[in-house]
């Protein structure tokens, strides 16, 4: 019924064109005197229903790009717009139509996972009822449903970050943001995690914006991958176009870590990009 | 109308984040009373001073209404310690990317200090009634009382989330908030008659917010108040509300500016 309804709302959207669209995006960031350039102009076109996996090293604007999607930034100079709509002339609308998931935990320890998910609804306007009636469909469907009365500084890790990504579902948003999802995460809760986004993905025909420390995690996920560094998109593609480009006659077949290698220069380190 | 939900549902989880730890209920209540007894018996006899306003009323009558007001500051004071941690983790910016009216969120939080504010006022009243203070205001000196104790509420607490939104860290946010309320307490009648103080002590408690809560309070809950200047006072109490309001929205935008 979700699916429905999702599809009907994009498909009322004025021009049906790409879910995130983002031209010549800049930002400079001015600390103690020295001066940072998060974005240089940086590009980036998803279309709808499309899971793209947005991969750079620490400082390469990850975050910025998000930020200023998610209208928690402005940029300098440049246009993006989500669903249809410019994030810094109409940020209302766009903050109806997208979830965000942050790096940090999004949801209150001091309230159970239920009146979490319940606050988060009705401030996104769904009726009382409403509300917990999709609190209790999300509950269930991330496996939370014995949890849902506890405090959530009582959740464990995995269980928190589900949690997270429920509240970022609540009213069914047309763009989803998930930075660093299964950042911190152990590698049962982060398996556990993948299969949810994968199936929410399917099931919801959303599009999601995965930023990630993790490359087997966008070679699982993304149906598109974007390599970012130094505030500009150095390549794009499937991930199996990206290592189609890369591989060579009789050569083993590259890794997304090659491809990674291959473009930014730079080795791949989960820990060090933390 | 939706900033009047969400304002209301905000409330209603700060509530939720305070009942849930039993401590700071129970802290709640008991600081205020020690507030009253410590300053009722270090000073009880300033009364005797000659000069000193209304010669009949006891200390604690005097200095009752200056405690309900300094719990309700220094409560108030604290107010952006729960914008910090929502900074902290990423509860603040799940809720400014999504339609949550800023002003709900300010207005939620001066809300619930105002409630937590009362109740503590009432404690005080009720303790200082039971030490033998009468107030001859009746109920609506006391009414009059927890008005000015809304206002004051309300202006603390906007300025201490504007300090948590530019500060964004605890130990900031308090250290400004303490170099700020402190003096503020002192430089006022709160517990001693500014007429007794050095003069410019007294020319300094008439610009303070702090001092116009305390006046009016006090003036309020006498049986023969001057409603002239307990009007004046709740009216410039008010008005600094709404300055502080709006420059606290504007540190939304810096907060928005640096993110």
């Amino acid at each position: 019924m979700s699916t429905v309804r999702t599809q009907a709302a994009t498909a009322a959207e004025p021009g049906t064109g790409p879910a995130i669209e983002v031209a010549g995006l800049t930002k400079t960031y001015r600390s103690r005197g020295r001066v940072v350039r998060a974005l240089d102009g940086l590009d980036l076109r998803v279309e709808p229903g499309t899971v793209l996996g947005l991969l750079g090293p620490n400082g390469a604007g990850k975050s910025t790009t998000v930020k200023i999607l998610a209208t928690l930034s402005a940029p300098d100079a440049g246009t993006a717009r989500v669903a249809g709509h410019d994030v810094v002339r109409d940020p209302a609308v766009v903050r109806r139509a997208i979830g965000y998931v942050a790096q940090k935990p999004v949801c209150d320890p001091m309230d159970t996972g239920h009146e979490n998910l319940v606050l988060a609804g009705r401030i996104q306007g769904l009726s009382r009822r409403a509300a917990r009636a999709r609190a209790a469909e999300l509950l269930e469907r991330f496996g939370l449903t014995e949890a849902a009365g506890r405090l959530v500084r009582t959740y464990s890790g995995g269980m928190a970050r589900k949690l997270d990504v429920a509240i970022g579902l609540v009213h069914r948003p047309q763009v989803l943001f998930l930075d660093e999802p299964t950042t911190g995460l152990d590698p049962e809760a982060r398996a556990d995690l993948w299969a949810e986004i994968e199936t929410m993905a399917r099931g919801e025909r959303m599009t999601v914006l995965l930023t990630t420390h993790y490359l087997d995690e966008a070679d699982r996920l993304a149906d598109q991958v974007v390599i970012v560094d130094q505030g500009r998109v150095v390549v794009s593609g499937t991930p199996d176009e990206l290592k189609d480009r890369l591989q060579s006659d009789g050569a083993a077949r590259p890794s997304l870590d090659d491809v990674y290698l291959h473009h930014t220069g730079r080795v791949f380190d989960e820990r060090g990009a933390a | 109308m939706s900033a009047v939900v969400h304002a209301g549902l905000l409330t209603a989880r700060a509530y939720r984040g305070t009942v849930r730890i039993p401590v700071f209920a129970v802290m709640n209540l008991v600081q205020p009373m020690i507030w009253l007894l410590l300053f009722g018996q270090l000073f009880r006899s300033v009364v005797e001073i000659p000069g000193f306003a209304a010669p009949g009323d006891s200390y604690l009558e005097f200095i009752a209404p200056g405690v309900v007001m300094m719990t309700a500051m220094f409560g108030a004071a604290w107010a952006g310690t729960s914008f910090v941690q929502d900074m902290d983790r990423g509860v603040m910016d799940r809720l400014l990317a999504s339609p949550a009216s800023r002003a709900a969120m300010l207005v939620s939080t001066m809300a619930w200090y105002a409630v937590i504010a009362v109740v503590q006022g009432l404690v005080v009243l009720a303790v200082a009634w039971l030490g033998g203070a009468r107030f001859d205001g009746g109920p609506l000196g006391i009414a009059v009382l927890f008005a000015a104790v809304v206002l004051l509420t309300c202006l603390f607490a906007a300025m201490s989330n504007a300090f948590a939104l530019l500060a964004r860290s605890q130990e900031a946010l308090i250290g400004l908030s303490q170099l700020i309320v402190l003096p503020l307490m002192f430089l006022s009648s709160a517990v001693m008659d500014t007429r007794l103080s050095a003069g410019w002590v007294a020319d300094a408690a008439r610009f303070n917010p702090f001092d116009w809560a305390v006046v009016a309070g006090r003036e309020a809950l006498t049986g023969s108040a001057d409603w002239g200047l307990v009007g004046s006072r709740l009216g410039l109490l008010a008005a600094a509300v709404l300055v502080m309001t709006w420059l606290a929205t504007g540190a939304f935008r810096a907060y928005r500016a640096s993110a």
